[in-house]
């Protein structure tokens, strides 16, 4: 968005001690949301039995079993994704400048998720943490690729050639892994419900293997937050205030394909937090990246959270991949912003 | 070259470059066709096949001859000219050589068709409707992304951005049907969605083919009116052109051209991004030539990918969708390497 | 003087936004009109509704005598010619192949490419000297012959009123000279009536006949530059102070900006 808009938009909390009122606000609905997607789902639980599971554990209960294992480790990763997403969004926005970038969108996820299902499918790799590293590599790809696509031509990486260089790219992934899936069949079945975004059926040690390495991007990322404004207004007045700008750029597409690519691992592809996350967080504190950051973790969270809760009740017994559930969520909001023209300047 | 009347009445211009590069890409597709029918799980000589088709021969290749592999290989011909056309009345319009069929929804819708026919219908009623519903699917979901694009007229990035997200929507819905279904549908619906010509038959040809000789010469017809609306909105309005009407009108071709060929052969992708470019660099900007080339180029992609499909991993029959993006793709990229820095 | 473009009553919105309010403004014939007046005034907007790229929320254009909105487009296209500000070609389209287009409204399904054409285009192509680039790409033209042939295409468009948006920002000095006088001579030569929109307002009372002051969403004031533009009027459209002097050369009008800057020899 060019400075005019970022100035026009609303932004409800102007004052810091506002934001950070908010920011904590903001924490205890998290911690909220993820209480209740332990307590609610298909055996509803109650929050003494919760309080009991964690510190006076009976592993003869199985109410405190199920708290322990699926119920935990399911909100955790839900937690975990969420913020990552969301993160991993906020910053590519400021990397390309441009509202619409997302990893889902930019064809990261279906990189990630192509080059997972190859290990497996062309050299049955099993171990997690293989998953995690092609999972970045596969991100990274992408990533790369798509900004050559988009910058082709003469007038250079403009917003709508890069949304379509994204569609593009991601086009591609995701029929090489369909052509994959179709010729080993016993592969689709088991990766099926993974590939359409899963944050149950998991066990912690899943998630274990990515946990530093999201930790650190998330922590580099808050601490980059102010050259990330400063990167903002644009490369050659970043320059000019003396910003190492190619660093900065490298430091950030790490970082993205390093959430992204780890939440593709552990949760395969869920899309649309990564947009509609930043999106809010701007909305609520306005342009400065010190703040995006931390609400957008928050937020994404938050979202995945109840994203999932909702997943579980819709179309019970059944349980909806909660990939589609982001996307039936973050699709119209998407129109939204493309009809509203708050994505004018693609 | 000129041509005109006498009496200035009737006039039109060809480039003899184009019509030299046509005729080479003709001979080329004849070629291929004819490689196409010769591979296979048997093989047969291809001039026995030149035989056969003339009628000269001993008549025993004519079931996988006849029944088997003209069909498929007619078909590959028609959704791959229907494909490239599709996609470069597509980059016609919304100027930008990177759109293709699926942002408008066509492919997407098309899928929900067919996988709401897979999951639902497949059962109860004859396989044969399925290239129905997938019309059904790919023309209702284009018509909400016309629609959701129309605040006072369509601009291209509106839709463009409109179209993501319908597919996207769209897709996820196919995840859900996938999801709940049983393993011998989801297998079927994979299939469908990677693109496969697999037990294609002559009626299907002939059902595929109305659409592409009425809409392919209909667009050629109105190649110049595309020529000046490349040149911007305002410039176009200048020269007299009606916009909205004839940006609705290709549309509306675009959609037809790839939501027929998207319903008898899957969801295969890349042709109608790639084909266009491989025109553009072989004749340049004139829309009036680059249809003709373009469906030839966009037939022998698809004819090329489905003989790799069916003689690479002998004996299964792959998806041909898998190698339309396999060839299309890194050809894509090539050629835009190539261009960069112009 | 015949008056072969009038606006009457114009009210022209943009969103919610009104741009030009109840303006009625008449276009001398045979003459070289320019549009002036600070950024946002409203002057493009005012252009490109007569170009009827724009609707109006009340109000008419007249093209001659009748009212644009009930003439079909194609008709308008052989009797106005519009060159938005900053056209972008296709990547790789010819210098022959851009002019070509101007002969769309002329040409029909069977009438595709007649001797008139040929000339036409031929002539275009000779009075903006871009007869040695016809088949040179657009894109990789200089500025100044990027916009020739912009220009050679409207002309192909044999239109006797011809309309322009800024057509020499971003252009050099040079550039900008080169334009201007080609499009002087189409005046003088051919009698076309140019109307066109200039940032720069010395450029303007240069070559411009008449000249239309732009502000507060109406007509400030119109007529010779040697009489619209004084200090007054310079103080009011465009908020600055300045002096006016008699160009040396042409003898229009020349504003010299008050402000900061060295003082040599006074």
């Amino acid at each position: 968005m060019d400075e005019e808009s970022w100035h026009k938009m609303r932004i409800i909390l102007s004052s810091t001690s506002m934001k950070k009122i908010c920011l904590l606000i903001s924490c205890v609905l998290l911690f909220c949301t993820f209480i209740l997607s332990i307590a609610l789902g298909q055996t509803s639980i109650s929050l003494e039995s919760i309080y009991q599971a964690f510190f006076h554990f009976n592993d003869a209960n199985t109410e405190h079993v199920i708290i322990r294992t699926s119920r935990l480790t399911r909100a955790i990763i839900a937690a975990v994704v969420g913020a990552s997403l969301a993160i991993a969004g906020a910053l590519m926005r400021a990397l390309t400048r441009n509202p619409l970038a997302a990893p889902d969108i930019l064809g990261i996820n279906a990189g990630a998720i192509f080059f997972i299902v190859s290990a497996i499918t062309l050299f049955s790799i099993d171990s997690l943490m293989s998953y995690m590293w092609i999972a970045f590599l596969g991100a990274g790809i992408a990533g790369a690729m798509v900004f050559f696509l988009g910058s082709l031509g003469r007038d250079g990486l403009t917003p709508i050639k890069i949304v379509l260089a994204g569609a593009a790219i991601t086009a591609l992934f995701v029929s090489f892994t369909q052509g994959l899936l179709v010729i080993d069949e016993q592969g689709l079945q088991s990766v099926l419900f993974w590939l359409a975004g899963s944050v149950s059926g998991r066990s912690i040690d899943m998630l274990l293997p990515v946990l530093p390495f999201i930790l650190v991007a998330t922590i580099v990322s808050i601490v980059m937050g102010r050259s990330i404004n400063v990167l903002q207004s644009g490369d050659d007045i970043a320059k000019g205030l003396g910003q190492r700008t190619i660093i900065t750029k490298i430091m950030l597409g790490i970082i993205i394909i390093v959430l992204a690519g780890s939440s593709v691992a552990v949760a395969g592809s869920i899309g649309f937090i990564g947009l509609i996350v930043p999106h809010i967080a701007i909305g609520l504190v306005g342009s400065d990246f010190r703040w995006i950051i931390p609400y957008s973790a928050v937020i994404g969270a938050t979202l995945l959270l109840l994203a999932d809760l909702a997943a579980r009740f819709i179309i019970m017994p059944l349980e909806m991949p909660i990939g589609v559930m982001t996307a039936l969520i973050g699709a119209p909001f998407f129109i939204y912003i493309a009809r509203k023209g708050l994505a004018k300047n693609a | 070259m000129t041509i005109r009347t006498k009496s200035d009445r009737i006039s039109f211009q060809i480039a003899l470059k184009t019509c030299l590069i046509t005729l080479i890409l003709s001979l080329l597709l004849a070629l291929l066709m004819i490689l196409g029918l010769s591979a296979g799980s048997d093989f047969i000589h291809p001039w026995i096949v030149i035989q056969e088709l003339f009628g000269y021969g001993s008549g025993d290749y004519n079931f996988v001859l006849h029944t088997l592999r003209l069909p498929r290989v007619l078909m590959a011909l028609l959704v791959g000219a229907a494909l490239g056309v599709a996609g470069l009345i597509l980059q016609g319009i919304i100027r930008n050589p990177l759109a293709a069929p699926d942002i408008i929804g066509v492919t997407s819708g098309a899928s929900v068709g067919a996988i709401v026919f897979i999951v639902y219908f497949m059962g109860a009623v004859s396989i044969q409707f399925l290239p129905l519903a997938a019309i059904i699917g790919a023309t209702i979901v284009s018509f909400i992304i016309y629609l959701l694009s129309w605040k006072k007229g369509v601009t291209p990035i509106r839709m463009v951005l409109i179209g993501i997200g319908i597919s996207a929507l769209a897709k996820a819905m196919v995840t859900m049907l996938l999801v709940i279904s049983n393993v011998a549908a989801t297998t079927k619906a994979y299939l469908w969605l990677t693109g496969s010509l697999y037990g294609a038959n002559m009626q299907d040809v002939y059902l595929l083919l109305p659409w592409v000789l009425v809409l392919l010469p209909l667009t050629f017809v109105m190649a110049r009116i595309v020529n000046v609306k490349e040149l911007g909105d305002d410039i176009a309005i200048g020269l007299g052109v009606k916009v909205q009407i004839y940006r609705l009108f290709f549309l509306l071709i675009s959609v037809m051209l790839a939501g027929s060929a998207v319903a008898f052969a899957g969801g295969i992708a890349f042709v109608g991004l790639v084909a266009p470019h491989m025109s553009r660099m072989l004749v340049g900007r004139s829309f009036a030539a680059l249809i003709p080339v373009t469906a030839i180029i966009g037939g022998i992609i698809v004819i090329a990918a489905d003989i790799v499909a069916r003689i690479a991993f002998l004996p299964k029959d792959l998806p041909t969708g898998v190698f339309t993006a396999a060839i299309g793709a890194p050809f894509f990229i090539y050629l835009l390497f190539k261009t960069r820095n112009q | 003087m015949k008056n072969v473009l009038k606006a009457h009553d114009l009210s022209v919105y943009y969103g919610e936004n009104k741009i030009l309010e109840n303006l009625n403004l008449q276009i001398p014939e045979g003459k070289i009109t320019v549009l002036v007046g600070a950024n946002g005034c409203g002057k493009s907007t005012l252009l490109r509704t007569f170009a009827r790229l724009i609707k109006p929320k009340a109000g008419q254009i007249f093209l001659e005598d009748d009212v644009i909105q009930k003439i079909p487009t194609k008709d308008i296209a052989k009797r106005l010619a519009i060159l938005p500000q900053g056209p972008v070609a296709p990547e790789g389209l010819t210098v022959l192949q851009l002019i070509k287009q101007g002969r769309y409204p002329h040409q029909s399904w069977l009438k595709q490419w007649s001797n008139e054409d040929e000339k036409i285009v031929n002539k275009a192509l000779e009075v903006t000297q871009m007869t040695d680039f016809v088949d040179r790409s657009v894109d990789a033209l200089s500025g100044g012959q990027r916009q020739r042939a912009w220009i050679a295409m409207t002309l192909a468009q044999k239109t006797d009123l011809i309309l322009l948006d800024e057509p020499t920002t971003y252009l050099d000095m040079a550039h900008q000279i080169e334009i201007l006088d080609l499009l002087y001579d189409l005046n003088v030569e051919e009698n076309r009536t140019v109307v066109m929109v200039l940032h720069d307002l010395n450029l303007a009372c240069r070559y411009a006949h008449h000249i239309v002051a732009v502000r507060d969403k109406q007509i400030y004031a119109q007529g010779k530059p040697e009489e619209v533009v004084t200090m007054e009027m310079v103080q009011n459209v465009f908020r600055m102070n300045c002096t006016i002097i008699k160009d040396p050369i042409f003898g229009t009008p020349l504003c010299v900006p008050h402000g900061k800057g060295r003082k040599v020899g006074r």
